[in-house]
């Protein structure tokens, strides 16, 4: 659905989102690699476990939540890219482990 | 000019509440909402239905609490089956966290002395030790040595609770006014006519639970709410999978997974900017209790003004100067609105207060200074 635009080759990095790597130009947001790659959904809500995308692309919807770089709900349109990122389904809420630390 | 059997001024859980048990007993109600301008504590609150600490001293007061705690799961229960809308109660008790021996000391003090003023009533406490709470609250923090404990205890999500209390009152024919900041009232016993924006409705009877407005608000019905505005400020967290299996007086998860991190008091007047230094106090007070927590991002934070009477307790009146003009006023919108859906709105409804609630009067706050 979406293509980079053609003038914008500066450096390319290269990430990886749900184990598909994806090159994106330096500088994009996490994601945009996500839209890039093609994926139609990055995480289920917490309680109806619905299927969401990046959608406002400004941090101000929470729609984009993944998993990046093993840090749950991250808001990956507000996260930029660094070579080797591994961007990940954010599934339903965060466990958290109380017992832990 | 339009008439109706009973006119709410105020749109907030308070308002709403009595709205709705109006309506609900056949009344035509109209429900007057001012808008974005207003304060909205209803919609800045922490959505405790809570017990345990309200009404030492005041036994009438710890009496209401606990009945509408009571109320709370019929009421509940009535505005999913009305409205579809599940307002999260949940009643699993709260627990007081103490992080020193003063303070301990101070809670079981208190705790008893609750306990001695709640008579027949009864008070069932407990005083839990740390031993007991780990059990109970998973990665308790270090700080913490114990904590007094209620079965009366629980929270709700108040935005639901304010939007199902809408939505039933406006299908049990209520009319719902927004943007209808009064600015004019006249009164006369029994016939009340208010302007609003949009033009002028009278009513034989009149609702006074407009917040902090109140205090302008009733000398024009020959009545008296001294309300002052309390800041609290309010952090709230990314939704983790459950944890906390009960709420704590400041800490709590919500059904859908946040967890508030609460409250502050401030008398700042009528202020509500947000305060970094403020919000640093709430986290480290929250880290103390629980350390796990430090790995949760805040995604939300705010501040808003409670709606507070001299002394901490509601202020419920019938004017004797022009009765058929009702006032109430508290800081628990969300903890009272059981008895204010199902109790207080009955009365009014019939024209009375009941007698019970005579220690409500703001004539408490009438007392000549000594000579």
């Amino acid at each position: 659905m979406f293509r980079p635009r053609p003038e914008s080759r500066s450096t390319i990095v290269a990430v990886v989102v749900e184990g598909r790597a994806v090159m994106v130009p330096e500088g994009a947001s996490a994601a945009a690699a996500v839209l890039a790659a093609g994926f139609d959904s990055i995480r289920e809500t917490p309680v109806a476990g619905g299927e969401r995308a990046p959608y406002c692309m400004m941090g101000v919807c929470f729609d984009c939540l993944a998993e990046v770089d093993g840090m749950p709900n991250r808001q990956s349109c507000m996260v930029e890219v660094r070579p080797g990122m591994r961007i990940n389904r954010q599934i339903r809420a965060r466990r958290i482990d109380p017992k832990a630390g | 000019m339009e008439r109706f059997d009973a006119i709410v001024i105020g749109g907030g859980l308070v308002g709403s509440a009595i709205a709705y048990g109006l309506a609900r007993a056949g009344l035509r109600v109209a429900l007057l909402d001012e808008g974005d301008v207003a304060f909205r504590a209803s919609r800045g609150n922490f959505g405790l239905v809570w017990v345990q600490s309200k009404g030492d001293g005041a036994p009438h007061y710890q009496r209401w609490t606990r009945r509408s705690a009571d109320e709370w799961p019929t009421l509940a229960a009535e505005l999913l089956a009305k409205t579809g809308i599940a307002v999260g109660h949940e009643r699993p008790g709260g627990v007081h966290l103490c992080l020193d021996d003063a303070e301990l000391e101070a809670r079981r003090a208190m705790m008893e002395r609750m306990r001695v003023q709640s008579g027949n009533l009864g008070f069932d406490y407990r005083m839990l030790d740390r031993r007991e709470l780990v059990d109970i609250l998973p990665g308790l923090g270090p700080a913490v040595i114990g904590a007094s404990w209620t079965p009366y205890d629980g929270h709700a999500n108040p935005l639901y609770l304010l939007k199902a209390l809408h939505k039933g009152f406006t299908e049990k024919g209520g009319r719902y006014l927004p943007n209808s900041t009064v600015t004019e009232a006249g009164a006369m016993p029994g016939d009340f006519r208010i302007r609003v924006a949009g033009g002028a409705i009278g009513a034989p009877k009149v609702v006074l639970a407009a917040g902090l407005g109140n205090a302008v608000l009733a000398p024009h019905f020959g009545l008296s709410a001294p309300v002052k505005p309390l800041k609290g400020q309010i952090l709230v967290t990314e939704r983790a999978g459950h944890v906390l299996p009960l709420p704590t007086t400041t800490i709590r998860q919500t059904v859908e997974g946040g967890i508030m991190l609460g409250d502050s008091q401030e008398d700042v007047g009528f202020d509500t900017s947000q305060k970094p230094a403020m919000m640093q106090t709430i986290a480290r007070r929250a880290l103390l209790s629980f350390p796990w927590l430090r790995d949760l991002q805040i995604v939300r934070a705010w501040a808003a003004l409670r709606v507070m009477p001299p002394d901490g307790l509601p202020i419920y009146d019938q004017s004797e100067r022009f009765p058929g003009a009702f006032t109430a006023n508290c800081h628990s919108g969300v903890t009272l609105a059981g008895a204010h859906a199902n109790l207080l709105a009955p009365m009014i409804a019939a024209g009375a207060l009941d007698p019970s609630l005579a220690l409500f009067s703001a004539r408490r706050f009438d007392v000549s200074p000594a000579a």
